[in-house]
């Protein structure tokens, strides 16, 4: 069954068209690349999952339910977590307070803040760097100590899908190593299907799974990572040449 | 003696009004100059309406323990309600529009009340007892003056402690730094909007009971001169930064109570001057406040 589901989607901004009848489904469990040069539209494609800028035209199902035009909080109320770009940790706050700002959505469940004990513990396991500097300011960790938090913070949430906006932007290559391994781990752990944006198709590539081609804002290929990996296609996605 | 507890009392209700502001600025980037507005309506729902110059009471009579909450609640009420009714709409305006809905929203409160029970300052005595002198180190202080001191540090715990401990303290706080990422963290945006509103008109009911309480006043226009010091204690503080307004306010009461005293007689009637210049010399050398918060910096 489908988890999320996007139906001729369109984005502007102004008079600017950034995104033009995108279509998609992303079943539960899967992991999906969604990959293109700048300007493809990828990050404008995930803000309007995630409510930040409703789309223009078009329909966005998650779990069932049309989210489209739903508000931010009510979209991360469903179970769709995200994680932009650039990070956005929340600098003056400990990253013990990042990582549990997200739990107050289920402080209407029983039981809610032993659930959210457990929960940090879990990502505290995941990233043990984040248990040791616990009590110090998020603001001043390393990129990729960051993404390890905001990764760890939209896991509190225990969400069925996790969005992330270019994991491996300003990171060092070993570092965004670490990083994918412990999300693939993380998928086969807890069942999540995974949504991520990434300028470059190799890491697509490596870690394997399905990959949507962007450019100029509309899907050029929706297939296998790695059997797209030679395609003509691609490199003309890239480069430029061709016919576009 | 009787300086410093001049300065630390002036010093109070600046940095309360500063709090009041910067609690709204820090989660919606609104400058809320109705807020002096807010502390003079919270004394004169204390009356009935009446153009005479003795206030006809309705609650002033109520005992300390619910007059104050009583107050507080009409504070925190009139803001919650001024949030639902006005800003709300101008959510997604720029920040310069809502600043004037502000303004706008602060003259329709104002002549209300003027309509109510004109311009005439009326007298009203709120707690009494509260006027006796006491002693401490051989200076004889008003007792107000000591509790207002009292009151304000108590208030700044109460709310520091509610900050850091609780949940929607913790939601507040996130919301003043990055308010898109703590709503796709499932912060609901309305409430954590509210919660400031409130927190906000109920410090700036405070500031009023308390201004009433030392004037044995209440004049329409008594928000506003306030307003005027704590909104620039909140920008020499760092807009946005909650202990940057606190600091910053009691800067400003120390100055203009210090400057009433050092200042030679003549030059005295031209104390704000003094202050106002000092405030310049200040952002000068520290454009971004004393305390700079963190959403409101540049990005690089």
């Amino acid at each position: 069954m489908s988890l999320l589901a996007l139906s001729n989607i369109t984005i502007r901004y102004g008079r600017l068209t950034a995104v033009r009848n995108v279509a998609f489904t992303l079943t539960e469990g899967e992991i999906l690349f969604i990959t293109g040069p700048n300007g493809a539209g990828k990050s404008s494609l995930l803000r309007a999952i995630a409510g930040v800028t409703p789309p223009a035209g078009g329909r966005i199902d998650f779990a069932g339910a049309d989210i489209t035009g739903r508000a931010p909080e009510d979209i991360a109320r469903m179970g769709l977590s995200m994680v932009p770009e650039g990070r956005d940790v929340f600098g003056s706050l400990t990253i013990e307070e990042n990582l549990l700002v997200g739990t107050g959505m289920h402080a209407r469940e029983r039981n809610w803040r032993s659930r959210a004990a457990t929960e940090l513990e879990a990502v505290y396991d995941t990233f043990p760097i984040l248990k040791d500097r616990r009590h110090s300011q998020a603001g001043l960790l390393s990129g990729g100590q960051q993404q390890m938090l905001v990764i760890g913070r939209a896991l509190m949430t225990n969400p069925r899908l996790i969005a992330i906006d270019e994991p491996s932007l300003g990171l060092a290559p070993n570092i965004t190593d670490q990083v994918y391994e412990r999300l693939i781990a993380l998928r086969a752990h807890r069942a999540l299907t995974l949504l991520i944006v990434e300028q470059s198709s190799t890491r697509a590539q490596l870690v394997g799974g399905r990959m949507i081609l962007m450019r100029g804002g509309e899907v050029l290929l929706d297939g296998d990572a790695r059997a797209m990996g030679q395609s003509e296609a691609m490199q003309a996605a890239y480069f430029g040449y061709g016919d576009h | 003696m009787q300086t410093i507890f001049d300065a630390l009392s002036l010093g109070s209700l600046y940095a309360l009004g500063a709090l009041g502001i910067a609690l709204i600025f820090g989660v919606m980037r609104l400058v809320n100059f109705a807020h002096g507005d807010v502390i003079s309506f919270s004394i004169f729902a204390l009356m009935w309406p009446s153009t005479d110059a003795m206030a006809v009471v309705f609650a002033g009579d109520l005992p300390w323990f619910l007059l104050i909450p009583f107050v507080l609640a009409v504070g925190a009420g009139l803001s919650v309600l001024s949030e639902i009714v006005v800003f709300r709409r101008f959510r997604r305006a720029n920040p310069a529009t809502m600043m004037i809905a502000s303004f706008a929203l602060g003259f329709v409160i104002r002549y209300f009340l003027l309509m109510l029970f004109s311009s005439r300052p009326k007298s009203i005595s709120l707690l009494p007892a509260l006027s006796q002198p006491v002693e401490i180190f051989g200076a004889r202080i008003p007792l107000l003056q000591v509790i207002t001191i009292c009151a304000t540090i108590a208030m700044l715990f109460a709310l520091t402690a509610f900050l850091k401990r609780t949940r929607f303290g913790l939601e507040m706080r996130a919301a003043a730094e990055n308010f898109t990422m703590a709503r796709m963290l499932g912060v609901r945006a309305n409430r954590v909007i509210m919660g400031a509103f409130a927190l906000s008109g109920a410090l700036a009911a405070a500031i009023g009971l308390i201004l009433a309480a030392q004037t044995g006043t209440a004049d329409i226009q008594m928000g506003a001169a306030v307003m005027l010091m704590a909104f620039i204690a909140t920008v020499i503080g760092g807009l946005g930064s909650l202990p940057g307004a606190v600091l910053a306010g009691f800067l400003l009461g120390a100055a203009s109570v210090v400057m009433q005293t050092v200042l030679p007689i003549d030059a005295r009637p031209f104390r704000d001057a003094f202050v106002y210049g000092a405030v310049i010399l200040v952002l000068i050398f520290r454009p971004q406040g004393l305390i700079a918060a963190r959403g409101t910096k540049e990005r690089v």
